[in-house]
């Protein structure tokens, strides 16, 4: 596994430092909030924290191909939307295992037309996945005609579709569960395959891609596909944990889920990444806001803690790559 | 003129990196009206020197003197106040913008009501223009002007400020013939003027064309200064790498095989027209024309990168047609192209996934790339081509020219392609390596590959060709045998000089 050392970087100590700083961050800030809450860093808490990101999470491993692929995708909030109204309003339909294929199969239909448009018509992704975002809001209210949909209550405790959300294995909550190993296959299939090298190539350099052979259009277009499949994955645990959904559920996940992959130091411009480095951002997202809460701040004040700790992430490694804090040019 | 006192005197400049004394006690000065060469291989710090010169850089030791006063420049605004311009290879307009505005950017002259003055603007840039002989206006778009224009369009801006040095790097890199004999015109109009000029440039004719002194560094120190006109090629070679070139042309002829390339009346739209030739196994094909004879296009269409309008490609006897580099890869040809930042490397990435990506999807144990496959591929590319680099581990980005085109190259052999395809092997590569460079394409045609090269440097195309073809506006004009061809012809040929296709 030297890949992974590689990955992470390593040398003297102050490049270690640059590199690393998320991991280092993430650590003082787990030892601040302890100090801070008694409550902070008992099991249950963690445990908890990490459950109600396990859904942002699973959504930013597909967002981070896409992003290390040199593009964005902002509409997979509105496709969770999507995603978990369909799963629900399905399951007592035609039963929890066909509406999650048929859930599954549009979500993948409307990922493969943001692949489509991206990759092959090559048109801007911020413009067609900001499109989306608003094109699947309107499908989603079509198609439940404007009303929250829900599981009948006498069988939410019965059915298996309830396992997504509310089971556990050996003590252990299904959403964390489905988190750290799709984590695992997703972080594995981008380190170490070809098909992780070749998106790569195409955020590093598209051009230059092209001219080693690989098919850019198809490399752009699968990473759209991860990334709605992961939102499918996403809906599951959603609609099984709640069972039931507002049509707006997923709104203002998008700008979450890119904040955690920004936050764990993948770069909008491409070519640079991990799906480790996501997973921590995920963390470190989660554990802010429940640290806040439980140092007494109100709910609200998050979002902006969230904003400063963002914009510092970001400052601090373009300050460490420069070796200054404000841009030396004009 | 040359007793006149130094403009611009820098002192013993020291300039260090975290692990790299970049500069180490280097001298420079240029007095107004001569045209001071600055020679040395990539990483002998020109750029840096340059850098420091424009106030990109601070030096941590040393004095840099204006008018014999010591000043210190804090950022490229008050290098630009104390009269240092740099003209910069890659250029840096505004696409977007009209010629006017781009001179003047960031200092528009407003109209009473605070709007931008275009009459005012007009008349100041177009008195410019004129001195500078340009054909265009000053109403023009930047992004509508070829890329010789841009330069004026940059020269033109530096003339806006009271210039007393005006720094030129590496400015003919992508000018043509006619438009380089522009480019010095106005050089020696501002000679005239009294400016003084830094040239940079790895071009040996031309140094010795414009400049009346050369300074050399290597390795980050003060070589010796020498006056054009009293010096040749072989000295400056000698200060640049410390030895003494081997420049004699090794053209023997090996067993030359079959043909592994044909192509038969092959077109592209307008670019190229009626292209015939074909490549040997053993043998170095050399393609040589002005920028725009068609010469990149046709590689491109054998890559897979453009479609023919007609024509028909064989490969070892089998006719083929190919969609996509994917293709033309899955048929034995490789292209290493014109641009290696742009199109040849991935500078982000390490040198080792580099030189594998054509061929990562064949290198895996299990589903994973197989780390062992990739450093053995690696180990042996770098031994073979003598690439210098940390460890595999560095960045492509880091890397010189030199050793950055050695990857490109070896990213290629690792495919061991039937057809090689070479597009401008050593643009913007100094000599030592430019001189590696070359034996390896004999090396290489030596042991079996049919290469093609493409290049619009003369000497390099007679150096290693076994044929050269001469292309002129989309057109083979002529087609040589290493016997025959000598500078004037090939001139001749390449200007539409003499009649069609003779011999």
């Amino acid at each position: 596994m030297a890949g992974i050392a590689d990955r992470i970087g390593g040398g003297d100590l102050k490049g270690v430092i640059a590199k690393n700083g998320i991991f280092i961050a993430f650590i003082a800030f787990m030892i601040a909030f302890g100090f801070g809450s008694d409550k902070f860093l008992t099991f249950d808490n963690l445990e908890s924290v990490v459950r109600s990101s396990a859904m942002i999470g699973v959504m930013a491993l597909g967002v981070t191909i896409v992003v290390i692929s040199g593009n964005l995708d902002l509409s997979v909030g509105s496709m969770l939307s999507f995603g978990t109204v369909m799963v629900v309003d399905l399951h007592d339909k035609i039963g929890p295992g066909p509406a999650i294929m048929v859930m599954m199969a549009c979500v993948l239909l409307l990922g493969a037309v943001n692949g489509f448009l991206i990759g092959y018509v090559r048109l801007n992704s911020l413009i067609v996945t900001l499109g989306m975002l608003s094109a699947i809001q309107g499908l989603t209210l079509i198609y439940s005609g404007g009303k929250n949909v829900d599981v009948d209550p006498s069988t939410q405790d019965i059915t298996w579709f309830r396992i997504f959300g509310r089971g556990e294995i050996a003590g252990i909550d299904m959403p964390i569960i489905i988190f750290f190993v799709l984590a695992l296959i997703i972080g594995f299939i981008v380190a170490f395959t070809p098909y992780g090298r070749r998106v790569y190539a195409v955020g590093g350099n598209p051009t230059a891609a092209v001219f080693s052979g690989i098919r850019r259009s198809r490399v752009v277009f699968s990473t759209y596909l991860v990334s709605s499949f992961c939102v499918g994955i996403a809906s599951v645990i959603l609609g099984s944990r709640v069972m039931g959904s507002q049509n707006n559920v997923g709104q203002g996940y998008e700008l979450l889920v890119l904040a955690s992959v920004i936050l764990g130091g993948t770069s909008l411009l491409g070519g640079s990444g991990s799906i480790l480095k996501t997973v921590i951002g995920v963390l470190i997202l989660g554990f802010i806001q429940n640290g806040l809460l439980l140092l007494g701040y109100p709910y609200f004040a998050q979002w902006i803690v969230t904003w400063i700790v963002i914009i510092l992430a970001v400052w601090l490694d373009v300050a460490a790559k420069r070796g200054r804090l404000l841009s030396p040019i004009a | 003129m040359s007793e006149a006192k130094p403009v611009l005197r820098l002192e013993s400049i020291v300039k260090t990196f975290p692990g790299v004394r970049a500069l180490d006690g280097v001298d420079f000065e240029v007095r107004p009206g001569e045209v001071h060469a600055l020679m040395g291989e990539n990483g002998a710090g020109k750029s840096t020197l340059m850098k420091v010169l424009a106030g990109i850089y601070h030096p941590n030791e040393g004095r840099i003197m204006i008018d014999d006063r010591p000043v210190v420049m804090a950022n490229p605004i008050e290098a630009k106040e104390n009269g240092v311009i740099l003209i910069h290879q890659e250029l840096s307009l505004a696409e977007q913008m009209t010629v006017a505005e781009n001179v003047f950017l960031g200092e528009l002259p407003r109209s009473r009501w605070g709007f931008v003055d275009r009459k005012v603007l007009d008349e100041r840039v177009g008195a410019i223009l004129a001195k500078l002989n340009c054909d265009f206006g000053p109403r023009q778009r930047v992004g509508d002007l070829s890329i010789a224009k841009k330069q004026m369009v940059e020269i033109a801006r530096a003339l806006t400020h009271e210039a007393k040095v005006v720094v030129f790097d590496e400015p003919t890199a992508s000018l043509t013939d006619a438009e380089k004999v522009v480019l010095f015109d106005v050089i020696n109009d501002l000679k005239a003027d009294g400016v003084g000029i830094v040239y940079i440039s790895h071009r040996m004719e031309e140094i010795f064309t414009i400049s009346d002194r050369i300074t050399v560094l290597r390795d980050g120190t003060y070589r010796g200064t020498l006056i054009a006109a009293e010096t040749n090629e072989d000295e400056i070679t000698q200060l640049m790498i410390g030895r003494s070139l081997d420049y004699s042309r090794n053209v023997e002829h090996g067993e030359l095989g079959d043909v592994a390339l044909e192509v038969d009346g092959l077109s592209c739209g307008k670019l190229y027209h009626d292209v015939s030739f074909s490549v040997r196994a053993g043998e170095v094909v050399g393609f040589y024309g002005l920028v725009g004879a068609g010469r990149t296009e046709i590689a491109e269409t054998l890559f897979g990168l453009r479609e023919p309008s007609a024509g028909t490609i064989r490969l070892g006897g089998q006719k083929i047609s190919i969609n996509s580099p994917a293709e033309a890869i899955a048929n034995g040809i490789s292209l290493v192209p014109e641009s290696r930042k742009e199109q040849g490397l991935v500078l982000g990435m390490n040198c080792r996934d580099n030189i594998t990506l054509p061929q990562v999807d064949d290198m895996t144990a299990g589903p994973f790339v197989s780390n062992g496959a990739e450093i053995a591929i690696y180990d042996m590319y770098r031994d073979r081509l003598d690439i210098k680099a940390p460890s595999w581990r560095s960045l492509v980005g880091n890397l010189s020219g030199g050793n950055q085109q050695k990857i490109v190259i070896g990213k290629w052999l690792a495919m061991k392609p039937r057809v090689l395809i070479v597009d401008e092997p050593t643009r913007g590569i100094d000599v030592g390596s430019k001189a590696e460079i070359h034996n390896l394409i004999r090396e290489l045609a030596h042991s079996g590959y049919a290469v093609i090269v493409i290049s619009s440097e003369m000497p390099e195309i007679l150096r290693v060709s076994d044929r050269v073809i001469a292309m002129y506006q989309g057109r083979i004009m002529r087609e040589f045998t290493a016997d025959e061809v000598n500078e004037d012809n090939l001139v001749q040929a390449i200007s539409g000089i003499g009649n069609g296709k003779a011999a």
